[in-house]
């Protein structure tokens, strides 16, 4: 039996095939789907800022930085293999794209760290839906990794 | 700072929550002449919630939503963020557009959506600016059409770095229910306490 496990913002989840963890309504928050598919164990995060500042790191899954790490581990405690380990990413987006410095282009500023902490863990992009100025939800199906983006602005696609 | 947050007083928070009423009677009444109908609103709530149940206040995540976002600027920044469903904006847009399609919105009910903003934000902040003695104004309104969650989400990034988010929230809606739209008050990290100390409130 499949489970779907939704992950609210700042939390993150593991799971294995054929477990679909899904992520609603990204906005400059950003959206980390990463696979094993030897293992078949997938893991998803939802981060809103770059940087972890908190000495206490209370929340680690709300920061890219701090984040991307914990996932990576519990997945690899979980049986995954780190070597294997692919990523898929969507967000980042502009919402109000009317106002340049309103929100401080924190979307910008997240795609920025994601990418700079997967190079960092030597984890490929494989792919990504990134930027603009619209909402996503991210549906995960840890069975064969697919990655379904649902958007209003630009229909249904897979990554 | 963000532990005023976790302490504030109940006669704190009956002050916040006066201050709310006093700018959503201003909003609703500048509102009701706007449209030339009448406009009630709920009594403001000051509601504090974790930071990741945000994207939930107005409802579903994933629901659509007509939005404006209007930066407070001066003494106590913040961010005004309204929010309306599909079919209030549809009936909003009605009383003073003779012909459009909701989904395929172009400059001028964009602008009308906008204005509707600007007209509330502004009469709100006159009536806290009145109580505060502050010079609060705000920045010209920013528009969305998305999902709620990515909307709300994105909006309040300037709380982010705390885990709770403090905001006064009001519902406006008019006699037949045709319209209903959340209006929220987010004070920045370190306004709050602005506002109170204006008010003669020791918070240390």
């Amino acid at each position: 039996m499949s489970e779907t496990v939704r992950v609210k913002m700042a939390e993150y989840h593991v799971g294995a095939s054929p477990d679909i963890l899904v992520t609603i309504g990204l906005g400059s928050c950003v959206g980390i789907a990463l696979y094993d598919e030897i293992s078949k164990i997938g893991g998803l995060i939802h981060i809103m800022l770059p940087h972890n500042n908190d000495e206490n790191n209370l929340k680690p899954a709300k920061y890219a930085d701090t984040g991307i790490p914990l996932l990576i581990e519990k997945m690899v405690e979980a049986g995954a293999n780190r070597e294997n380990i692919i990523a898929k990413i969507a967000g980042g987006a502009h919402m109000f794209s009317s106002s340049p410095d309103m929100v401080i282009q924190i979307g910008k500023r997240n795609i920025e760290a994601v990418y700079q902490i997967l190079e960092e863990n030597n984890i490929p992009i494989v792919g990504e839906d990134l930027g603009k100025d619209y909402g996503r939800t991210m549906e995960f199906y840890t069975e064969d990794g697919r990655v379904k983006i649902r958007s209003y602005r630009a229909g249904d696609k897979f990554l | 700072m963000s532990d005023l947050i976790n302490h504030l007083t109940s006669v704190q928070k009956d002050v916040l929550k006066e201050i709310g009423n006093i700018g959503a009677g201003n909003a609703a009444t500048a509102f009701a002449q706007f449209l030339n109908t009448r406009i009630h609103m709920t009594v403001p709530s000051v509601t504090i919630v974790p930071i990741e149940d945000v994207p939930e206040l107005t409802g579903g995540i994933e629901t659509e939503v007509v939005s404006v976002l209007l930066k407070v600027m001066g003494e106590s920044p913040g961010s005004i963020l309204l929010v309306f469903s599909v079919q209030s904006t549809e009936n909003l847009l009605k009383m003073i557009i003779d012909e459009f399609d909701i989904y395929q919105l172009g400059e001028v009910e964009v602008s009308a959506i906008k204005e509707i903003g600007n007209i509330l934000s502004g009469s709100y902040l006159n009536a806290i600016n009145q109580m505060t003695g502050f010079n609060l104004f705000q920045s010209i309104p920013a528009f969305a059409f998305d999902m709620a969650g990515a909307i709300l989400s994105s909006s309040m990034l300037s709380l982010a770095e705390n885990d709770y988010a403090l905001l006064i929230e009001t519902k406006f809606i008019n006699g037949d229910e045709e319209i209903e739209g959340f209006f929220f008050y987010i004070p920045d990290p370190g306004s709050l306490e602005k506002i109170l100390k204006s008010l003669g409130f020791d918070t240390q």
